[in-house]
């Protein structure tokens, strides 16, 4: 497969997990300011933005109607929902050839909805679950519809590499922020039922990390994410030595997997947020090995324009 | 429920009409005419509008100076008759194959020029000829894997050839995306006709650029070149190499080391045999052409001249296509051939030839003329549309560049009735039927694209210049009709009843709920 083709597809799943991550995570923490008269809008929204790695803006009146704007709507601000869809669209329109003709179809009419204003124009809740449920049905479809090789282990890649990196934002965003936020975490992740089943209700922090870090079996826990994408590297390196690890990038996912199993909770909760942005550099950093290894043929361009 | 298909034939012009034999409706599109009789007015208008989101929605579409624009498409077809067919099967076909003996010999001994066919001259000043095309012999000796020849349709009925296109020519995508799209939206219509299937095109391509593999190569790597994503043809690009299920690649994934091409894969350098190349000539090898073209790689030509790889088409087809070379085909044709052409050119002046430029220059403004090397209608003059100012530059500019134009009668081109307006109304159309070469016989697609001049009256039917297309249905001719296979009756006997097995536990009980309920009716009280 073309070095540029993987990469598409790679970013193809990263983009469509991010819409979906910040459409649940605008959803969940939108109500909670709507339904906590305690809550302080503007410094919650701000929070919500330095999650996501936005710049706040400079002025002081921020507001959820702002926050909507900066994070859902505003394609100039590469957070944005609206952005990320775009940039998945690019991504499949530069890869076209590769996907098939309902997975195209299905990321194509999402960015028309976007383009045409239409996304826009819906009330706050039903424009994110419409982006929820678009991811759903682009997901859905590519599961469906593509053939397990290269391009689908990069897809997979690329989307359970951002899933990853995304909860862990949500638990170090949720260590500094006081009050409800364990309950509004399992929500942002989509994870609270299965939580309650699983954990039998017991919302104290100890469980909620534990569930969202390590559970090897909820699809949104970061070691089921990060398994994912090792899963997804040794498929790409079938023809691996059958001692040690080939890539970097396996390398760096599966130390900072064992950093967190290997850790107790406790452990990890006293310092939360500093185990998780030690855990988000590992994330950026296997994505740059994974550019190394794979997509840098995409880039060289020897040529400079004199005739010999 | 009155039929509110408004049809508005326009009697008042000397253009045929292909659907109208004056007032009435003409074999072939009896059946499509009687058809849509039966569609009621906000039917069709529905069948329309979902026909215009349809193309965005799928990305059928193409780039007018970076805006994505969708690829327009009429609801109403073009039909071609089985007998008109033929004729122009056969007239593209020999056009290829004199073409093909043309260019072979134009690059090798040539033996035109030294026999007078046609003044060395005329080739070696075309801007499209390439002397670095000149060492490169085809292994199967094919260098046109693909044409694209317009047809338009004049006065009388006949197609004639407006022009050929050998090197890049465009447009197969929308034969079969519009074949689809109609087939959505018109079903009951389409399949009240027998009409010829264009979805084998990407298999006879690729059949015709593995055929071209260099010697030795048992397994050949195929893709394709496209500038990239904004070159305004991108989604055709990406279709064909979906279609072939081959690599689609950009300039930048090859890379040419010891006389061979290669492609940048996630594991490593991988080796490429033929290139259907969508990069014109001049951007393809910046060691032999443009030294600032990205577009494709440097080292190609090389490549190609060792015998290592293929391009498709070949470099320096241009010559071929050059309008003024046109004029010279239909010699080519008996020269090569020694046929007679089945499908005569527009009358057509070659301004080098003193006389004949005296009398165009008399006749400026009755005329059109157009650019040798303009492709998509562009520099085109139609005399008698233009200003006193435009036909004086023109005199100016022909007076200095000869070779650079020739001139030709206006032809009105034939008419098919298009949606315009909120009703069916005759717009100009042309015909760009596609054929594929693998060396040992010449496929022409039974189809083609049919260009639409949106605006009334318009001539100039290119998209770049807001035209639109139709569906173009060739009806199979009656000797043609196949033998209708008999369905074979009952090989899978259908379950009589859900198997209790393969239904999950929300069926079971869904369909165990019915049956008591059922049972209970039946055993309840007899409406006695």
């Amino acid at each position: 497969m073309l070095s540029r083709i993987a990469e598409s597809l790679f970013w193809i799943g990263r983009y469509v997990e991010r819409a979906d991550d910040t459409a649940r995570i605008l959803d969940v923490q939108t109500q909670l300011v709507l339904e906590d008269p305690a809550a302080n809008e503007a410094a919650t929204c701000r929070a919500v933005l330095s999650i996501m790695g936005a710049r706040p803006p400079g002025d002081d009146d921020l507001d959820v109607t702002r926050l909507v704007e900066l994070l859902a709507h505003d394609q100039s601000s590469p957070e944005s929902i609206a952005a990320c869809l775009q940039a998945a669209r690019e991504s499949a329109w530069r890869a076209r050839e590769t996907l098939s003709e309902p997975l195209w179809v299905a990321i194509n009419t999402t960015y028309r909805a976007i383009d045409s204003g239409s996304f826009r124009a819906m009330r706050r809740d039903r424009g994110l679950r419409w982006v929820r449920d678009q991811a759903a049905l682009i997901n859905g479809t590519a599961d469906a519809t593509m053939t397990r090789d290269e391009g689908w282990q990069f897809f997979v890649l690329g989307r359970t590499l951002e899933r990853a990196d995304m909860t862990a934002r949500l638990l170090a965003s949720a260590a500094l922020s006081p009050g409800h936020a364990w309950t509004t975490t399992l929500r942002a992740c989509g994870a609270h039922e299965a939580f309650l089943r699983a954990r039998r209700g017991l919302e104290i922090d100890r469980e909620v990390v534990g569930f969202l870090l390590l559970d090897r079996l909820f699809p949104g826990s970061v070691a089921y994410s990060v398994t994912g994408a090792e899963r997804c590297l040794a498929n790409l390196e079938s023809d691996a030595h059958r001692a040690g690890v080939e890539s970097d990038a396996r390398r760096i996912l599966g130390r900072a997997r064992s950093e967190l199993e290997y850790r107790s909770v406790n452990d990890l909760l006293a310092d939360l947020p500093g185990a998780m942005d030690r855990f988000q550099r590992s994330c950026a950093a296997a994505t740059d090995a994974i550019t190394r290894h794979f997509f840098a043929g995409s880039e060289a361009l020897a040529w400079h324009g004199t005739r010999q | 429920m009155a039929t509110a298909v408004e049809w508005a034939p326009d009697h008042g012009t000397r253009a045929y009409d292909e659907m109208y034999d004056g007032a009435a409706v003409r074999p072939e599109y009896d059946a499509l005419r009687s058809s849509l009789d039966t569609l009621d007015g906000a039917d069709l208008r529905s069948r329309i509008d979902t026909l215009a989101t349809s193309y965005l929605d799928q990305g059928v579409t193409f780039d007018i100076g970076g805006e994505e624009r969708a690829f327009p498409i009429d609801i109403l077809p073009r039909i071609i008759g089985a007998d008109d067919w033929a004729r122009i099967d056969a007239g593209v076909q020999q056009r290829v194959r004199a073409l093909e003996a043309f260019l072979a010999d134009a690059y090798g001994v040539g033996r035109v020029f030294a026999d007078g066919v046609l003044p060395r001259s005329a080739v070696v000043s075309s801007g499209a000829f390439h002397r670095e095309a000149a060492g490169i012999v085809p292994v199967n000796g094919v260098r046109c894997h693909v044409a694209g020849t317009d047809l338009i349709r004049d006065e009388d009925g006949r197609f004639l050839v407006l022009e050929d296109n050998v090197r890049v020519p465009s447009g197969v995508s929308y034969v079969m995306t519009n074949r689809r799209a109609i087939g959505s939206v018109l079903p009951e219509v389409m399949s009240a006709h027998r009409i010829r299937p264009v979805a084998g095109y990407p298999q006879a391509l690729l059949a015709a650029l593995r055929a071209a593999a260099p010697a030795g190569v048992a397994d050949p790597t195929v893709v394709v070149l496209t500038p990239g994503v904004y070159n305004s043809a991108y989604f055709e690009h990406a279709l064909l190499a979906r279609t072939m299920g081959v690599e689609l690649v950009e300039g930048r994934d090859l890379e040419c080391r010891r006389g061979r091409v290669l492609m940048r894969s996630t594991r490593g350098l991988e080796p490429v045999h033929v290139i259907y190349r969508r990069v014109d000539d001049e951007f393809l090898d910046p060691v032999q052409f443009r030294a600032d073209s990205m577009l494709g790689c440097p080292g190609l030509v090389n490549a190609a001249r060792a015998g290592n790889v293929t391009l498709a088409n070949a470099i320096g087809n241009g010559i071929a296509d050059d309008k003024l070379i046109y004029t010279y085909v239909p010699d080519l044709i008996r020269y090569y051939l020694g046929e007679e052409p089945a499908l005569p050119n527009v009358e057509t002046w070659r301004l080098g030839d003193d006389a004949a430029r005296e009398e165009v220059l008399d006749r400026l403004d009755e005329l059109v003329l157009k650019p040798v090397d303009g492709s998509g209608g562009k520099g085109i003059v139609i005399g008698p549309a233009a200003s006193r100012s435009e036909l004086d530059r023109l005199r100016a500019e022909i007076c200095a560049h000869p070779r650079a134009w020739i001139a030709q009668p206006v032809v009105s081109l034939s008419t098919v009735p298009t949606y315009a307006d909120g009703a069916m109304r005759p717009r100009h159309v042309d015909l760009r039927p596609f054929a594929v070469n693998d060396g040992d016989r010449v496929w022409v697609l039974p189809g083609g694209l049919t260009r639409v001049a949106l605006p009334e009256g318009e001539l100039i039917v290119n998209s770049s210049r807001g035209g639109g297309s139709k569906d173009t249905w060739v009806l199979a001719g009656r000797t043609t009709r196949p033998v209708p296979a008999s369905a074979p009756a009952a090989v899978v006997p259908a379950p009589e009843q859900a198997s209790p097995q393969v239904a999950g536990p929300a069926l079971r009980d869904l369909t165990g709920r019915q049956a008591q309920q059922e049972q209970q009716q039946q055993t309840g009280p007899g409406p006695c």
